[in-house]
């Protein structure tokens, strides 16, 4: 199918390159289990020790990388309230406040716009997919929906593939994370109906176009809705759903495993 | 002319003048029913074009199961019995359920798609792939939002599970165009399982109407290839032709994700 598409969308040279930096980190497991590091041998004394620190570092850190996408923005203001309201404002409100919160609790925060611009889905998905064991969470707000009320979305079934050279076609880089976006999703699910009286147990499923092309574990937020008359409404669930999605973060932090980086491995 | 003739001509005119004098008052009726006829929008008429009339006015009554929001505000779904004499045939009895989903219920806040929406075209493909083609109105008028969106979607794809056994999976197209999302998240390049147990189509009925713009990318990433289809660019099977020995087993999914491929470029 890769090459499929390469025969019929000619690709340069460079955004080849640039695509391949993009491979997924392969889940190893959801269960709380440790990454095996070499043993060192006598012949691997201080420089093979030296070399794997820094790429213990590189998991530690990736593991803590949370891509946050405010959905929409530029044009597409996405869902529109009758007083005025714009779901594109508000998810770049929410962000920030959810920034904050993530930060607090250790984790780096890559968000995929910080102002009003509109990054293509494929562009907010390959900054996810350029980080190593990152996860990705997207915010909306509805346009219907339980007012002061929050869900969490992650892809429905999409089956896996690859092609012959084993690569994951972009279309379904979702496919392999889907059981670790439901545990992801269903515990930053859990920790909103807590704050919010109404919200749902657990997290459903839905084809968010934006989950299907991010190779990561990956949820969409949305905040019931625009439909308020009055936007503090909305202003303040802000910090009750940052704390809920930072806990969320938190406890799946342990869950998330990814492979140790083997040097060689990436161009 | 001689006298006798010229007094024949001028009792045919005067015969001609009377009924003409009497004729006068019905055409002056005439252009006053003319006057009452109540005047159709360009949305209306293209409805009334596309609306399918029963095809069995006189045939047996069904009980038909339409699903429109429950009122809960939390996405379900709700079915109501409608007496409808559906046709035998899935392609029109389709679009039959369809049209009278889009009509709505008689509360309208239950609606599940939007008023304007006009259904374009409905068809079936042998493998029990329903292709819906709605008007523009779908896709601009529907609320955006991931629970609204998947609303709208559920709301068809359980109408068509309830009373056309046939459909398996559901592609939606946007006049006659396959688009990214239905309001900003949904995604519309994949189709829906609609009935994984649907009953296989006869191969005499399919395709009964085509719209402009007949899709040829019928992606299912979840349908399992047609038999004896090949794998076309996008691992998009073909119907029709002969399958390559060994393609399936290319595509087989491997059990660990490995690289990413590129995203597919528009030209």
């Amino acid at each position: 199918m890769t090459l499929a598409f390469a025969a019929i969308a000619p690709i340069s040279l460079a955004s080849f390159i640039a695509h391949a930096k993009q491979a997924p980190a392969a889940p190893t497991s959801v269960q709380p289990t440790s990454v095996p590091s070499p043993a060192p041998t006598p012949a691997q004394n201080a420089a093979a020790s030296q070399a794997a620190q820094p790429a213990a570092q590189a998991q530690r850190q990736s593991s803590s990388i949370v891509i946050l996408d405010p959905a929409h923005g530029g044009t597409d203001l996405g869902a529109r309230g009758a007083s005025g309201i714009r779901e594109s404002d508000l998810n770049l409100y929410f962000a920030a406040q959810v920034k904050i919160a993530l930060e607090q609790n250790g984790f780096q925060v890559i968000q995929t716009r910080q102002g009003n611009e509109n990054p293509s889905f494929d562009d907010r998905s390959a900054m996810a997919n350029a980080q190593r064991g990152a996860v990705f969470v997207s915010l909306h707000v509805g346009s219907t929906g339980l007012p002061g009320t929050a869900r969490v979305y992650v892809m429905s079934d999409l089956a896996s593939a690859t092609d012959s050279n084993g690569l994951i076609p972009w279309d379904r880089a979702q496919a392999p994370f889907l059981p670790l976006s439901r545990r992801f999703g269903d515990m930053v699910q859990g920790f909103l109906a807590q704050r919010f009286k109404g919200s749902p147990l657990n997290s459903q499923a839905a084809a968010v176009r934006q989950l299907r092309t991010t190779a990561a574990p990956a949820i969409a937020v949305e905040i019931a809705s625009v439909a308020v008359d009055d936007r503090n409404v909305l202003d303040r669930m802000a910090p009750g759903i940052a704390d809920a999605i930072a806990r969320g973060c938190s406890g799946f932090r342990p869950l998330y495993v990814v492979a140790a980086v083997n040097p060689g491995d990436r161009p | 002319m001689t006298p006798r003739w010229r007094a024949y001509l001028i009792g045919m005119l005067a015969i001609a003048v009377f009924i003409a004098a009497l004729y006068v008052p019905v055409l002056r009726r005439r252009l006053h029913q003319a006057k009452d006829v109540p005047t159709v929008s360009e949305e209306e008429a293209r409805r009334e074009l596309t609306q399918t009339s029963p095809t069995n006015p006189n045939g047996p009554v069904t009980k038909a199961r339409l699903f429109w929001s429950a009122g809960a505000r939390d996405g379900s779904l709700m079915p109501v019995s409608i007496d409808l004499p559906l046709a035998m045939d899935p392609a029109p009895r389709g679009k039959q359920v369809l049209n009278t989903l889009l009509a709505g219920p008689i509360d309208a806040e239950l609606r599940t798609l939007p008023p304007d929406a006009v259904l374009l075209a409905f068809y079936m493909l042998p493998d029990g792939t329903a292709i819906a083609d709605f008007s523009e109105a779908m896709a601009t008028s529907t609320p955006s939002g991931i629970q609204s969106e998947q609303m709208a979607v559920d709301s068809i794809a359980k109408t068509l599970e309830a009373n056309v056994p046939q459909v398996k999976w559901l592609k939606i197209l946007i006049h006659g165009q396959e688009v990214d999302t239905l309001a900003g998240h949904l995604d519309l390049t994949r189709t829906f399982m609609v009935n994984a147990k649907a009953t296989p189509m006869p191969q005499t009925s399919a395709p009964i109407q085509k719209s402009q713009g007949t899709p040829s990318d019928v992606s299912n990433p979840l349908a399992p290839p047609l038999k004896g289809a090949p794998k076309a660019a996008g691992g998009i099977a073909v119907p029709g032709t002969a399958k390559p020995a060994g393609a399936s087993q290319k595509l087989t999914p491997a059990a660990t994700p490995g690289k990413l491929a590129p995203p597919a470029k528009n030209p």
